[in-house]
């Protein structure tokens, strides 16, 4: 890490002395960063995008993709997307109506800002931890079971699902409803009460400011984050990790059973192509967030 | 409301579950017990993780501010339009998965392992790119707080040396903005998990897995650990540093740092 | 412009009478309206004037259902509104700010009260270009918000709430959110297009230049209360107590002291506008165009000679302050008259012997 080292190079040459010589010295002190990244952040990316499109051998190809088509696998895309979904929809509601409770209390009140650490806590709460939270309230042993139990109720007639894809989607609802909290309230704050009065002077009425007013300004905002969410959800990795110890329900799991089987080691190609997969749709997600935020931000500013 | 109640029980029923899970008995009749809590140093490759742990979250706290944060001053001062491709690059690891990167980590880390080093603190590489969103948030609000400008032309004219306006200007202007960034990334560091695991390395989060196959009562009970640990870090950072700016840098950072994203894409 | 004259000529008033009877509202303890009463006649145009807090704003959100009074009425032509909720009372808003929504081009913010009040879809779309032609921004109605200047933004709320045909129309500080030069050009629109329309109008302002210059009448407002109604002239000329005196126009704070009737302020005479005001010291509020100067280089100072300290050029007129030692007189002269009495130079005080309110500040005495 020389970084301190190289801008010191540049400071005689750094001396305002025409455009052409200053430029590419200036330049020379970024080069760590960029390097760094490069080879960290980058390396890694193009090894994924050349590995899915290659063979062991090196020769072009798209067999890596079509290797997706295998019923596991298509079955992990379609229960991640519907984890994520189902979270991300929970999370949204709930989270859009915990927000909604927030702002209409008092601006710099205690409540806000509770809510508002607590989120900020809770929204990074993941992982393993979570996921051992879950089992210790959930699970066989968990501290609810056994207090339904004792009162007749069997939550677990069919086997336990806390393990299976509805259990891992209450567990990701966890951390999906304190983001949903902490993204939509910049969207809350910016609706004006001077709209609702004058949408009230004109002769409406609540119903008519949220159906002609309100809904349609917060619309574009709600399902940015409902995206947000969902790419959230499906990027989830840790988490189910620790819940499910075996199979491949989901993508993330596919490919960390790839990573560390030696069928998968065998075939790196597979690991790559999933890793792809992953990687556009989140970015194409996200890429629909950055558009709708945009729009929202020209309005409630 | 009851929107709250129902929530607040959502939210705080696994977190009491957890530490009353860690401290149960031998059996569901026998005392509560606190053999769990000291199980934890008896393990050794707990112990070892939660070394390792500690000193990647050091390592990479230091090469995170050693690497970013001079890059950040040069291109304010220097650069300005390079302003957008750093934040831009700096945002990246939110969008890209850490499951999907990892991937394309391993022969990096294969190729690492051989000719550099195999110990697990080759992982502070990968983790800095991980802390890249979170980070430079902070450090880009310390930045914008202080006239940098004027304060380097100064020290500049006055005979420093970059290295001298680096030490003795800029950080001590920005002493709340690091350590925040600092107890970001070590927040960060201690509850990773896909990086250590795939990577084939044990950090205190694969160690407590795998500590759960064994005992569960003392993986549960290191969680708590880890969890107190970190949700105290997160609580100095809300109270370190001037009330104005505090609150503004803790909120900014953690708390909407995916929101990042969103406003990158508004400004293009 | 002028206001009284208006009000003879003209077209018919179409307006309706509002009545505001003994209003009071209060909250956390703070009393923010105590006893207001306000009867404005069909089609005129009261400014509630004064500093914040007074309880102007309150005033005029009460009279739009938006708040609901804890004693009083509110009677719309001879109707009792004071149990109506805000979207049923047919009253027009326009806000300092954020009027407008953000997501409808003007022409939909317009259309957007028609539409609520059930008007078909052609209709609706006629009398919002209507409107929007009456403001003057025809050709601006496709665009939104955050594409219009503040006063445009203004000019479209203003079309907004007269488009429903409202009852009374209600302003609540429109102008405050604007530069100085959009607000007086703008001032006068507003004030056209009330004449025009006939429609009872509240403006609610803590520009006293503003509410000079556009209302029928002036009700100036301290902590809850009204202190005067009347109209502009008179609020002007003759101001009912020292705080109208001295929140409308400038005043100079005099000290004097009151005996039989008068005040003896530095050795002259002043009729009092509170003739049975009590013997003792009191401090004169003196308008400074009733200050005149004459130049005195040999005189000696004095109670009423002393020199020019400051001069401010406001165009036809200056203001030119003079220390007289222990306080300081503004007089407010034509330039021309001004130029003759540079920085520096030795003046005699004249001050005409109109009638003047007194205030019993002890502090304002020490300090002067």
């Amino acid at each position: 890490m020389t970084a301190a080292g190289s801008p010191a190079v540049s400071t005689t040459a750094a001396r305002p002395a025409g455009g052409g010589r200053r430029l590419p010295v200036a330049w020379v002190a970024t080069v760590p960063f960029f390097a760094y990244v490069g080879l960290f952040l980058l390396l890694p990316t193009l090894v994924i995008a050349w590995g899915s499109f290659t063979t062991k051998g090196g020769n072009l190809t798209f067999s890596n993709f079509t290797s997706i088509n295998q019923p596991y696998l298509v079955k992990a895309f379609v229960q991640s997307a519907a984890i994520s979904a189902v979270s991300a929809l929970v999370g949204a509601f709930a989270g859009a109506l915990l927000a909604y409770a927030v702002v209409t209390g008092n601006p710099r009140g205690i409540l806000r800002r509770a809510i508002t650490s607590a989120a900020g806590v809770l929204a990074q709460f993941g992982g393993v931890t979570l996921a051992f939270s879950f089992i210790a309230t959930l699970g066989t042993t968990g501290i609810v079971t056994q207090f339904l139990m004792q009162h007749g109720i069997n939550i677990f007639p069919n086997g336990i699902w806390l393990y299976e894809p509805s259990g891992v989607t209450l567990v990701y609802c966890y951390f999906q409803i304190p983001l949903m909290v902490l993204v939509f309230l910049p969207a809350l704050d910016g609706v004006r009460p001077q709209w609702r009065e004058a949408t009230e002077s004109l002769g409406g009425s609540t119903w008519h400011y949220w159906r002609y007013v309100a809904g349609p300004l917060l619309a574009p905002s709600f399902l940015g984050c409902v995206l947000l969410l969902f790419a959230n959800g499906f990027s989830a990795y840790a988490t189910a990790a620790a819940l499910i110890s075996q199979g491949s329900p989901i993508v993330p799991l596919a490919i960390s059973n790839l990573l560390t089987s030696e069928v998968g080691r065998a075939k790196p190609g597979l690991a790559q192509a999933l890793a792809l997969a992953m990687i556009i749709i989140v970015l194409c997600v996200m890429v629909l967030y950055a558009a709708l935020q945009r729009r929202t931000s020209r309005w409630l500013r | 409301m009851a929107v709250f109640l129902v929530l607040g029980a959502f939210f705080l029923v696994p977190l009491f579950a957890m530490f009353e899970f860690s401290t149960r008995g031998n059996s569901p009749t026998a005392p509560r017990t606190l053999d769990s809590w000291s199980q934890i140093i008896k393990i050794p490759e707990l112990a070892k993780a939660i070394t390792a742990s500690l000193e990647l979250a050091a390592i990479t706290s230091i090469a995170m501010l050693v690497l970013i944060l001079p890059t950040m001053v040069w291109v304010r001062l220097r650069l300005p339009t390079l302003n957008r491709v750093i934040e831009f690059i700096c945002l990246l690891p939110l969008v890209v998965p850490a499951i999907a990167l990892v991937v394309g980590m391993v022969p990096l880390y294969r190729w690492i392992s051989i000719n550099v080093s195999d110990s697990i603190l080759t992982l502070s590489f990968a983790y800095l790119i991980l802390v890249l969103p979170y980070t430079y948030r902070t450090l880009d609000a310390g930045l914008a707080s202080i006239d940098l400008k004027t304060l380097t032309e100064a020290a500049r004219s006055l005979g420093a040396g970059w290295g001298t306006v680096m030490v003795q200007v800029v950080v001590p202007n920005m002493t709340t903005a690091i350590l925040n960034a600092c107890l970001l990334s070590v927040a960060l560091v201690l509850g990773e998990f896909t990086f250590a695991n795939l990577l084939a390395f044990e950090n205190v989060q694969v160690a407590i897995l795998y500590v759960s196959f064994v005992s569960a009562g003392t993986s549960i009970a290191v969680a708590v650990a880890s969890l107190i640990f970190t949700f105290t870090l997160l609580l100095i950072l809300s109270f370190v540093g001037r009330p104005r700016e505090r609150v503004a840098a803790a909120e900014e950072a953690i708390f909407t740092a995916p929101a990042q994203v969103g406003e990158w894409g508004m400004r293009a | 412009m002028g206001n009284e004259s208006m009000s003879e000529s003209g077209g018919p008033r179409a307006g309706v009478e509002v009545r505001l009877e003994d209003l009071r509202r209060q909250y956390a303890g703070v009393t923010a309206l105590d006893g207001l009463s306000l009867t404005l006649a069909p089609g005129e145009l009261v400014a509630l004037l004064g500093p914040s807090g007074c309880g102007k704003t309150t005033a005029m959100r009460l009279v739009a259902g938006l708040e609901e009074a804890n004693g009083g009425r509110v009677v719309f032509g001879g109707r009792d509104v004071t149990d109506l909720p805000a979207n049923k009372r047919d009253v027009g808003m326009v806000f300092q700010a954020y009027s407008l929504f953000p997501h409808m081009t003007a022409h939909q913010n317009v259309a957007f009260g028609l539409r609520l009040h059930k008007v078909g879809p052609d209709e609706r779309r006629k009398r919002a270009s209507e409107m929007l032609e009456l403001v003057g921004l025809g050709p601006h109605a496709h665009k939104y918000a955050h594409q219009l200047s503040g006063g445009q933004q203004q000019r479209v709320a203003l079309a907004r709430a007269l488009a429903i045909k409202p009852t009374v129309l209600l302003l609540d500080e429109p102008l405050s959110a604007l530069d100085a030069k959009v607000r007086s050009r703008l001032r006068d629109e507003i004030r056209r297009v009330q004449l025009e329309v006939g429609i009872t109008t509240l403006f609610v302002t803590h520009d006293q230049e503003e509410a000079l210059a556009i209302a029928d009448r002036v009700g100036v407002m301290n902590k809850g209360r009204l202190e005067q109604l009347a109209s502009p002239t008179v609020v002007y000329s003759r101001p009912a107590t020292p705080f109208v005196a001295e929140f409308v126009g400038l005043t100079n704070r005099l000290p004097g002291v009151v005996r039989e009737g008068s005040v003896d302020v530095r050795g002259i005479r002043l009729p009092l506008v509170q003739p049975d005001a009590q013997d003792g010291p009191a401090v004169a509020l003196v308008r400074p165009e009733t200050v005149s100067l004459a130049a005195a280089p040999n005189a000696d100072l004095g109670a009423l000679v002393g020199t020019v300290i400051a001069i401010s050029f406001l165009g036809a007129l200056s203001r030119v302050t003079v220390d007289l030692g222990d306080v300081t007189v503004v007089a407010q002269l034509t330039t021309s008259d001004a130029g003759a009495l540079p920085m520096g130079t030795r003046v005699r005080v004249v001050l005409r012997p109109d009638a003047v309110l007194i205030a019993r500040d002890e502090a304002a005495a020490v300090r002067a």
